[in-house]
């Protein structure tokens, strides 16, 4: 109970920072819709369909919201940086709320701001040309929850032993554009070299990715979005079941990490 | 109830090769006012860190309103306010926001919640500017808002590390009489770090420490008798011939140092008049006071405490400096 009112505690001021400042949510969104509609828009034509009726920018409109969760989830490990360098950590590290309380708490309010920005993208959807009904909007809140609280608590490990907003960005420079970009958000996992394929595979946002797409434009077995392992063709289940050890050896280690840190 | 809040008992905090805290024992009763004396790097800040649960000590026991700091943290966290040498406030909320988190994290009931948080800002006089960002206080109303927070939750022992660093002297003497008038209504027990010696001279006790170790523990009165005697500053026209005179006539051995000779005599009143009339140089000018802290600082250490304010207050611009610039 006590665990779950420091979770609480360290949640609301996330969400409180996050009120205050409106313009995190402009600029957090730009950068994503720019990518949709530039890209989107300048590549359809060229490219043709990807999929059954389906062009490119609408090809890339799930990546693209799966990416906005991304980026915006990692910044639980940026904020925990930031707090300690600004010495705001301490007053939370001296408070009466348990270490692994902390941990989750910055990760689910992270995901929390994570799942705001991403369904501001999905409203976006009629300029795409993809339709949404209520139960595949309601069937995406939860995954994008789940995306953003594995990578939010994977931010969230690494800024335990990471001192320095500038060497936590270099890091998170070097870990997050490759996951973007190895995810299939901007092109499709089918055909790409066997490294890039192998990489795509290690990659826990691909399942995040794929299943958010596979939820916007139909996750039929034939569906050509899918991914295959080690020659099993993964169902979206089966990729929500790998999101979700993932997330959960994260946070695990998130908990641990804080608890053991000085 | 114990006779004491604070035990200490053979604490030892070592960081690698260095020892930080050399084996210190010591209690601190209810409602004292109980000063940590010291230059910087005497090891102030370790013992804090570990009384407040930050940091694990090597060996040795500390106990805070009768829960162990290393075994029960939960409870000995929830006793204790602290103000914290460098800021930790929030600068993206409004102080009451700060306020908010603050009360939430340690549990104050919501019934008296809105109550408690208007007392602690009207007694810090920020009530005003409670929903401005703390990004816009000055460095004197972030230290208030600081202390408000650390009173918010009516600790039993408010830790106090170096509250007035870099703060004018209008600003420091304001504080003070908050932190006086909080042990006078709510029975507050405050433990303080220092090394201006006016505000230690405000504890009931002080501990002087150095290099990690407990030199002397003692009321400031007590502690200046250990000086004793009356001090003497000169200015000459020949130091080094005034150090000699000073041995050979009335057996007293002067210390040298840029600002002249310094050296000690039972009673100042009655040795000063015929010194400066039976005196073979020149004397340019006399300074005669009764000890200070410093002077039993320095009595007790062999160094003064003042050689590090320089530095510090550089330090603490550098801070200032740096916050900015982000």
């Amino acid at each position: 109970m006590n665990n779950l009112r420091g979770v609480y505690t360290i949640w609301y001021r996330d969400i409180l920072r996050f009120w205050r400042d409106k313009m995190r949510l402009i600029g957090s969104i730009f950068l994503p819709l720019l990518f949709l509609f530039v890209f989107g828009s300048g590549l359809s034509s060229m490219m043709g369909n990807l999929g059954p009726g389906v062009n490119f920018a609408q090809f890339m409109f799930p990546g693209i919201i799966g990416m906005t969760v991304l980026m915006s989830s990692f910044m639980a490990g940026v904020s925990v940086v930031w707090d300690r360098e600004f010495g705001f950590l301490k007053e939370v590290l001296v408070a009466p709320i348990s270490r692994a309380s902390v941990a989750v708490g910055k990760t689910l309010g992270a995901a929390t701001v994570a799942l705001i920005q991403g369904t501001v993208i999905l409203l976006f959807a009629p300029l795409i040309g993809v339709s949404l009904s209520p139960w595949t909007v309601l069937g995406l809140l939860p995954l994008m929850f789940l995306l953003a609280t594995a990578i939010g608590s994977f931010g969230v490990l690494l800024a335990t032993r990471i001192r320095t907003i500038e060497a936590f960005q270099a890091v998170m420079q070097i870990l997050m554009f490759p996951m973007i970009f190895l995810s299939g958000v901007f092109f499709p996992l089918q055909g790409v070299p066997t490294w890039m394929s192998i990489l795509t595979k290690l990659n826990p946002a691909t399942y995040g990715i794929t299943t958010i797409r596979q939820v916007i434009l139909g996750a039929s077995p034939d569906s050509p979005f899918g991914i295959t392992l080690l020659g099993h063709t993964m169902s979206l289940w089966n990729n929500v079941a790998v999101l979700a050890v993932f997330g959960a050896v994260m946070i695990l280690a998130a908990m641990r990490s804080f608890s053991t840190q000085d | 109830m114990n006779d004491y809040i604070i035990k200490v008992e053979n604490l030892v905090k070592r960081f690698g090769q260095l020892v930080a805290v050399d084996n210190i024992s010591f209690t601190v009763a209810p409602r004292e006012i109980f000063g940590f004396l010291g230059p910087n790097g005497a090891g102030k800040t370790t013992t804090i860190n570990i009384l407040c649960t930050l940091s694990k000590p090597t060996s040795g026991q500390a106990i805070v309103n009768g829960y162990d700091v290393v075994r029960q943290q939960m409870q000995v966290r929830q006793s204790i306010g602290l103000v914290f040498q460098d800021p930790s406030l929030d600068e993206r909320l409004s102080g009451l926001q700060n306020l908010h988190f603050h009360a939430l994290a340690y549990h104050v009931p919501a019934s008296v919640r809105e109550q408690r948080i208007e007392q602690v800002l009207r007694m810090m006089e920020l009530w005003d500017k409670r929903h401005s960002g703390v990004r816009t206080y000055s460095g004197g109303m972030k230290r208030r808002l600081e202390l408000a927070r650390g009173l918010l939750h009516y600790p039993k022992v408010l830790f106090l590390d170096e509250p007035t660093l870099g703060l004018d002297p209008q600003t420091r003497n304001r504080i003070w009489e908050y932190i006086l008038e909080l042990r006078q209504r709510e029975g507050t027990t405050i433990f303080l770090t220092t090394h201006y010696l006016d505000e230690a001279d405000k504890a009931d006790r002080i501990a002087i420490i150095d290099y990690g170790k407990l030199v002397a523990m003692d009321t400031p009165d007590r502690l200046k008798k250990i000086v004793g005697k009356d001090i003497i500053s000169v200015k000459t026209d020949d130091d080094e011939k005034a150090a000699e005179e000073l041995r050979l006539r009335y057996q007293i051995e002067a210390r040298r140092d840029s600002k002249g000779l310094t050296f000690e005599v039972a009673s100042g009143e009655k040795f000063l008049p015929t010194f400066i009339k039976e005196f073979g140089i020149k004397i340019l000018s006399v300074n005669l006071r009764s000890p200070s802290l410093d002077d039993a600082f320095l009595k007790l250490t062999g160094r003064e405490i003042r050689e590090e304010e320089v530095s510090d207050a550089f330090k603490a611009m550098v801070r200032q400096h740096g916050r900015m610039r982000r």
